[in-house]
């Protein structure tokens, strides 16, 4: 067993390990590095200009809101998305009529409800954002013409103009989108939990409101507490980025006023818009760190002793 | 007891009564309790479908619609949105496929995703088999490396990686972002595979190299093949995230004719607006759609069983 080991190690390690250095882990210790410089991305020269950038970036109104947008986007869209899907799933899977012999019963069609709601996470997050945007258009869109087809038709909110409601139209996107994923991972998770569970519960006299908190929640906490984080990540990453940047007005999308700007979106202005690289890895910084904050945060509220069961 | 229940459903038997459908062996206040949540059960059953029902159909009428609209004619998209279209304008798609480059985005899609997925497999399976069944010294280190890139924001290393791709000649081309796709897809990969090379028995392994296969053989003939239903999962996993990748191409690929799927119907959204095809720019997204929906439809368990299983473990 032992011949050629190392020979083997190396050989299997190198291609995969090269790859991901230079692509990956290079980019980002780099882009700490130019975060003290100010390096514009257009010319090789730079100089070093330790922490301006990140002074500079205390005074920038635009990062604060920002900050604030992806902030609000890391709360609110986990909260909304994992609870509605807890609420669904609990509903698929204990909402039936119960039959003879069962404590609980999932509602009929189940794997039916299932296969619907997953669907929007195959689906690439710009079909998506591009679908909402027409269904938001003000004018002739599906939403403000099915308020005026039901006789609502003196409420015609200009949905994505609207500096109030734009971030709001966003997130109601990312929820949609995401709420069907986390139904199909709760049930899961759901259905591992012993009926026997449910029925000494109900024998006790428990309704269901209480057999929800007393018995399903708990038991399926490491699932809802890895759940939340991905959400939290996915509203700091790429997702809020694909939707903003495509949705919202302005030059580069943003919204009005910079109504729904969000941190990464902001990088990516300030890079490739503006010609500051090194400002914009200041900011990229800084959304690593309110990240790597997030998740730390709920690990440590979330946790609490294991149940085995 | 039972006169007082007289408004009660023929479904919802007193218990304990003679004859009852499910006598419960239990004494004292626990009959009224199982009662009460038993006839709760009945409403809500009502009620937890209704709210079902209506979350399947606000997940289902966009993408309805969008199907309707792409059959439209551009008048009748804007003066009635909720209408039936008049009759089936097949042109809005033929004209989506050859006139808005539908079809060299589809094609560039293909190529890439396509050359990413066997990379990323292979590269992932091999690094991921080697840290998960070898001791040697820094297999900690390397592994957490790997998986650190998972909570890294992918948009703080864009803008150096711009310029990394710029000095190695790799923008704007597809085998560019082909090595980019296998390099960001490998923490999660290798991440999931150790995990299930670690539950594989070594036995088998083992017999192989007493057999005299060296540790190459042994990984392509023996341990790859058994890992499938792993390979399976992360596959899906990579083939959609590689699939319905944005924020790569846009940065890293500019060039008219490189573009993947994603980019192009941003831009068509954005040139469909001045020209005013709305039609055909439905016409393109319910064309991208389609092999999505198809796909999910026919793979439906494994996608499910791909995406949970890689999301949160």
């Amino acid at each position: 067993m032992q011949h050629g080991k190392n020979r083997f190690i190396v050989g299997f390690l190198a291609a995969p390990l090269a790859l991901y250095a230079l692509f990956v882990i290079w980019p980002f210790i780099q882009s700490i590095y130019y975060s003290f410089t100010d390096w514009t991305g257009l010319s090789p020269e730079f100089g070093m200009v330790g922490f301006d950038n990140y002074s500079r970036m205390l005074d920038d109104e635009i990062f604060w809101k920002s900050l604030q947008h992806s902030l609000t986007l890391a709360v609110v869209l986990p909260l909304v998305t994992v609870g509605l899907a807890l609420f669904f799933a609990f509903m698929l899977n204990v909402g039936g009529r119960r039959r003879r012999g069962a404590a609980i019963a999932g509602v009929r069609g189940s794997s039916f409800y299932k296969i619907v709601y997953f669907f929007p996470q195959v689906l690439s997050i710009v079909i998506v954002a591009l679908l909402f945007q027409f269904a938001y258009n003000p004018n002739s869109g599906a939403i403000n013409s099915a308020l005026k087809v039901v006789g609502l038709g003196s409420i015609q909110p200009d949905w994505l103009g609207d500096p109030d409601l734009a971030l709001i139209c966003v997130m109601a996107v990312l929820v949609w989108s995401t709420v069907g994923f986390f139904v199909v991972l709760f049930s899961a998770g759901m259905a591992s939990i012993p009926r026997d569970f449910y029925e000494a519960a109900l024998l006790d006299g428990a309704n269901r409101f209480t057999t929800f908190f007393k018995i399903t929640l708990p038991l399926l906490w490491d699932t809802v507490q890895s759940g939340w984080i991905y959400m939290g990540i996915l509203a700091l990453g790429a997702e809020s980025f694909a939707v903003v940047q495509i949705m919202t007005v302005g030059p580069n999308g943003g919204g009005p006023d910079y109504s729904t700007i969000v941190m990464p979106l902001y990088v990516y202005q300030k890079a490739f818009r503006d010609g500051q690289a090194a400002y914009a890895t200041t900011i990229g910084v800084a959304l690593l760190l309110v990240t790597l904050a997030f998740a730390a945060l709920v690990m440590k509220v979330g946790r609490r002793e294991r149940l085995e069961f | 007891m039972k006169t007082t229940d007289t408004a009660s459903t023929g479904l919802d038997k007193t218990p304990g009564s003679p004859g009852g459908a499910d006598t419960v062996p239990v004494k004292t206040a626990a009959p009224l309790a199982r009662k009460e949540s038993k006839r709760e059960g009945g409403v809500l059953n009502v009620f937890s479908h209704g709210v079902l029902i209506i979350w399947a159909i606000m997940v289902v009428m966009p993408l309805l619609w969008a199907v309707m609209t792409s059959f439209k004619t551009d008048r009748s998209i804007f003066t009635a949105p909720w209408s039936l279209p008049d009759k089936l304008h097949f042109e809005n798609w033929s004209r989506a496929w050859t006139d808005a480059h539908m079809s060299d985005y589809f094609l560039n899609t293909i190529l890439v995703v396509g050359g990413s997925l066997v990379g990323t497999l292979l590269f992932g399976s091999m690094a991921a088999y080697v840290l998960a069944r070898f001791e040697f010294p820094g297999n900690r280190f390397i592994y957490f490396l790997f998986i650190g890139g998972m909570s890294f924001p992918i948009i703080l290393a864009l803008v150096p990686l711009f310029y990394v791709m710029q000095n190695m000649a790799l923008l704007n081309s597809l085998h560019g972002l082909i090595v980019v796709y296998i390099a960001y897809s490998l923490p999660f990969t290798v991440f999931f595979l150790t995990a299930f090379f670690r539950t594989l028995p070594s036995s088998v392994a083992e017999a192989a190299c007493i057999d005299g296969a060296s540790h190459t053989r042994t990984f392509f003939q023996v341990m790859l093949p058994m890992a499938r239903p792993g390979l399976i999962s992360v596959g899906i996993f990579n083939f959609l995230g590689q699939w319905n990748q944005y924020l790569l191409p846009t940065v890293l690929n500019t060039e008219q004719e490189q573009k993947v799927l994603s980019q192009g119907l941003v831009q068509l959204a954005v040139s469909q607006g001045y020209k005013g095809d709305w039609s055909g720019l439905f016409a393109g997204l319910v064309m991208a759609m389609l092999p999505v929906l198809a796909a999910y439809i026919i793979f439906q368990r494994q996608v499910v069983a791909g995406l949970t299983a890689g999301a949160v473990k």
